[in-house]
């Protein structure tokens, strides 16, 4: 795999990794923007609103009949929070030209349009159409509202927000409903052109086109590209420790048959100089695998569950459990995950437990090398937190863990808080 | 062992049946570091009553499912874990139709697949950890209960169908997964997981020759008896019941409607079949069609708006669905839409573009390994080959399209599942 980052125009990094394996390719354009609770609903819409219509392809029915013509590539709008960053843009992913006998220039056809959504929204009076942004508020709205539609990922984030009300990580991705209900065409055409201004720019490609012939591409598309000196205040506060001497508890209410845990933890000290491989590891012994210790207590030996396992947030120091259980089997499943947490600090871990958490992170890193879409999420990440090596080179280091730094990592880890989303009491009637 | 190249893809299905009629499908991707198998049976949810020597047999719902979570029992421990020790990624499966298990690896791959034969041919249950079991899908059933996905879905199956048992949700109930013992995991076990009855398909940068060793090595040699099946009588074109509608925690109205298909069940006129409907879809449903660009920009449907083709267990329909404020008006947009094609005919560049971004858009399975395996064990069950779509989609024409649509997409035919906020 043949690899190219480049700084292609102020403040635009442009990273390219040549590879014939793929039919499809992919190309992403990515806005960094500060995560906050005031800009993030309009950040969202902004790429919402700029796949509606351009200036030359003025509607859906234009830009998806152009996208079919160019044999079903795809440009979606893309909203992704990483840490306290939230990142907007489009990604496109496409046939390669290799694949289509009459068809040579997919990936310009696509840069162009991409750019051209980006520079040159369909407009009016030199606001962006109000009919598409009223529209997209609408369904942003939906989206958000509909966040309550699947229960685990619901409960997910409701303790992310009520744990983290004192810092930016609390807002959604999307933002609120009350912040997206009143934002105006007026309000949005201007923030869209200080984001633009200021925001640095992240320009991801993979597939099988040379870097030259991509840079050139992007570099056309992006020319009107206006750029201010300004550059926003981007990062992630990470907290160590969490607020209060015991975890917070926090629950909501829900017509539902099946309670949802959710608990979240600080990862501590190890987030000083955080070893990206050694932290997974720490997280499939403990929860992410179905060798874990959650899966193999809590699910296997208990039956207390169907699914119980945990993820970690590189971006903000952050470790969370999810488990669905039956209500009253609340302070069990707790008692449990806890007590799990406690005999991974103690070093009860058995060699089998560790050489099969070290070779599944390993795996994962290299089949990220396998899929384009992975590989773009990987170098974004990388972007903004690195470290500056790659997935083959990560997996070499998973190998290489150790049983004390797995212990040393658990041992900063400390409880927060703890959510439950439990069923709602028969009212009176 | 046969291979074919299909230049049009640049791929070569390397394909062999074993004499214990185990259909083996092979594309090799040798650039790749990761390898992935299934192992599937052509025995899902629905598949309750059979018939086995002669004698009709009676079993409870969530069987196939129960079998698939145990089968990761073995003598020596459990597959799960020494797939993973390995740092391999194992999964499985039920639908309807099959129980499928697969593993994704990185390294180890003839070792793992070695495993994955192994547990899968091999039975070993005790009283005791059958009885284990029921509290954890116990949880997945509460789980499913929960998701509005499935409860839209086996509301739609519900009215689309009177009798046949993919009406009932795949891992059964609390109640019925309480009469399942470890005696009849082993009895199913035996009837289902033969040679004859499976397949393998596997995806990666593997040796051919070793996967084929492997099988035959690991498997009975022996045919087994493929169990006929009774899914009920016959049922009509049209829907048992037009609609049916409930309440849970969700945000606004979510539907899913749908309509049955005489399927096509073997060989390349399935293919067809799935291409015309495919294509059908796409310009009834699809981002350019006329009726979702116009729905969409009214308000009536979000990017949640989906449709699907599905076959299993012998039966084929149409379904699509999403979220919106109004269902009514989808409905009547809806009905709107199909007398109008019914009338005018479909557009002419419209369908060619249909056509293309198809082809492109099938590329993209090339990139999920997963996926290309499941339709490789899909068309070894239905006797085609998958890989042939990207040539014979040129086969299908405007004509086969519009009759397509006339035939199994008429208001008549659309029954309608719902499901609405809870109302306070």
């Amino acid at each position: 795999m043949n690899s190219l980052t480049e700084q292609i125009m102020p403040n635009v990094v442009l990273t390219c990794l040549q590879t014939a394996k793929f039919k499809t390719g992919c190309l992403s354009i990515n806005l960094l923007t500060p995560l906050n609770r005031e800009t993030a609903s309009k950040n969202a819409l902004i790429p919402m609103v700029l796949v509606r219509g351009t200036a030359t392809l003025p509607d859906m029915a234009a830009i998806s009949a152009r996208l079919d013509s160019l044999y079903g590539a795809r440009i979606k709008p893309v909203v992704r929070k990483k840490g306290e960053i939230q990142v907007i843009g489009l990604y496109a992913d496409f046939a390669d030209d290799a694949f289509i006998p009459e068809e040579r220039n997919i990936l310009e056809h696509i840069t162009e349009l991409m750019g051209e959504m980006l520079l040159m929204p369909k407009t009016r009076g030199g606001l962006l159409l109000k009919e598409y942004v009223e529209s997209e508020r609408e369904k942003l709205l939906e989206l958000i509202r509909g966040r309550i539609n699947d229960k685990r990922g619901y409960s997910i984030q409701r303790l992310f927000e009520l744990m983290c009300s004192m810092e930016d990580y609390s807002t959604d991705k999307l933002g609120s409903e009350t912040d997206a209900e009143s934002i105006t065409a007026n309000e949005l055409t201007r923030h869209y052109h200080d984001t633009l201004a200021v925001s640095p720019i992240e320009v991801f490609y993979c597939g099988s086109s040379e870097p030259s012939r991509v840079k050139a591409a992007v570099k056309a598309a992006l020319a009107s590209l206006t750029r201010s000196d300004e550059e926003p205040d981007l990062g992630t506060d990470i907290r160590m420790n969490s607020l209060e001497e015991n975890p917070r508890y926090f629950e909501d209410e829900l017509q539902i048959t099946q309670g949802k845990l959710a608990i979240g933890f600080r990862l501590g000290e190890c987030m000083d100089e955080p070893n990206a491989a050694a932290i997974r590891v720490f997280n499939s012994v403990f929860g992410g695998s179905v060798t874990s210790k959650l899966f193999m207590n809590v699910r296997e030996k208990l039956s207390l569950c169907y699914f119980a396992s945990s993820f970690v947030d590189m971006h903000k120091g952050i470790l969370a459990v999810s488990s669905g259980i039956e209500f009253d089997k609340y302070d069990d499943a707790l008692s449990e995950i806890l007590s799990q947490l406690e005999t991974v600090k103690n070093g009860d871990i058995s060699e089998h437990e560790l050489s099969s958490s070290k070779s599944s992170i390993a795996s994962d890193y290299r089949t990220i090398e396998d899929s384009p879409g992975a590989l773009e999420d990987f170098y974004l990440n990388q972007a903004l937190i690195g470290p500056a090596c790659s997935p083959s080179e990560l997996a070499a280091l998973a190998e290489d863990i150790t049983l004390e730094e797995v212990v040393q990592i658990a041992k900063g880890v400390e409880c927060d808080a703890i959510y439950f989303l439990r069923g709602a009491k028969e009212e009176d009637s | 062992m046969q291979k074919e190249y299909f230049k049009n893809i640049d791929e070569t299905l390397i394909s062999e049946t074993l004499p214990n009629g185990l259909k083996i499908n092979i594309i090799q991707k040798s650039q790749f570091s990761k390898s992935f198998a299934m192992f599937a049976t052509n025995y899902g949810g629905a598949d309750r009553r059979f018939k086995l020597a002669g004698k009709w047999i009676d079993t409870p719902a969530g069987v196939a499912h129960y079998l698939e979570h145990k089968m990761f029992d073995m003598p020596e421990g459990n597959a799960l874990n020494v797939l993973s020790s390995r740092g391999a990624s194992p999964n499985a499966f039920t639908s309807s139709g099959i129980t499928a298990y697969h593993f994704e690896s990185t390294s180890m791959f003839d070792e793992n697949l070695r495993t994955l034969l192994g547990f899968v041919s091999t039975p070993y249950f005790t009283a005791e950890s059958v009885q284990k079991e029921q509290g954890i899908i116990g949880q997945e059933i509460r789980m499913v209960e929960d998701t509005p996905g499935y409860v839209l879905y086996y509301n739609l199956l519900k009215c689309l169908y009177s009798l046949n048992p993919v009406r009932d949700t795949v891992a059964g109930t609390v109640e019925s997964i309480a009469e399942i013992t470890h005696e009849t995991l082993y009895h199913c076990h035996k009837v289902f997981y033969n040679p004859s009855n499976m397949t393998l398909a596997v995806v990666g940068n593997v040796d051919p020759d070793k996967v084929i060793e492997a099988a035959r090595e690991l498997l009975p040699s022996e045919p087994g008896e493929v169990p006929e099946r009774d899914y009920g009588e016959k049922e009509t074109a049209f829907p048992h019941q037009n609609s049916l509608s409930t309440q849970m925690e969700v945000s606004a109205p979510q539907f899913l409607f749908g309509s049955k298909l005489i399927p096509e069940s073997k060989g390349e006129a399935r293919l067809r079949q799935m291409l015309t409907g495919e294509i059908a879809l796409r310009l009834l449903f699809g981002s350019s069609s006329p009726f979702y660009t116009r729905l969409y920009s009214s308000g009536l449907l979000n990017s949640s708006f989906e449709y699907e083709l599905d076959y299993t267990a012998g039966t084929a329909m149409i379904v699509a669905g999403g979220e919106s404020r109004n269902v009514d008006d989808v409905m009547t947009e809806l009905n709107a839409e199909i007398a109008k094609i019914a009338t005018g005919g479909l557009d002419k560049t419209l369908f060619e573009n249909a056509r293309k971004s198809y082809f492109g858009s099938q590329l993209r399975i090339f990139g999920s390994f997963s996926a290309l395996s499941q339709t490789l064990a899909d068309g070894a069950f239905a006797d085609y080959r998958p890989l042939d779509a990207f040539e014979e989609i040129n086969r299908i024409g405007l004509a086969d399209v519009q009759s397509f649509i006339a035939q199994n997409i008429s208001p008549e035919k659309l029954a309608l599942s719902v499901v609405s906020p809870v109302e306070r």
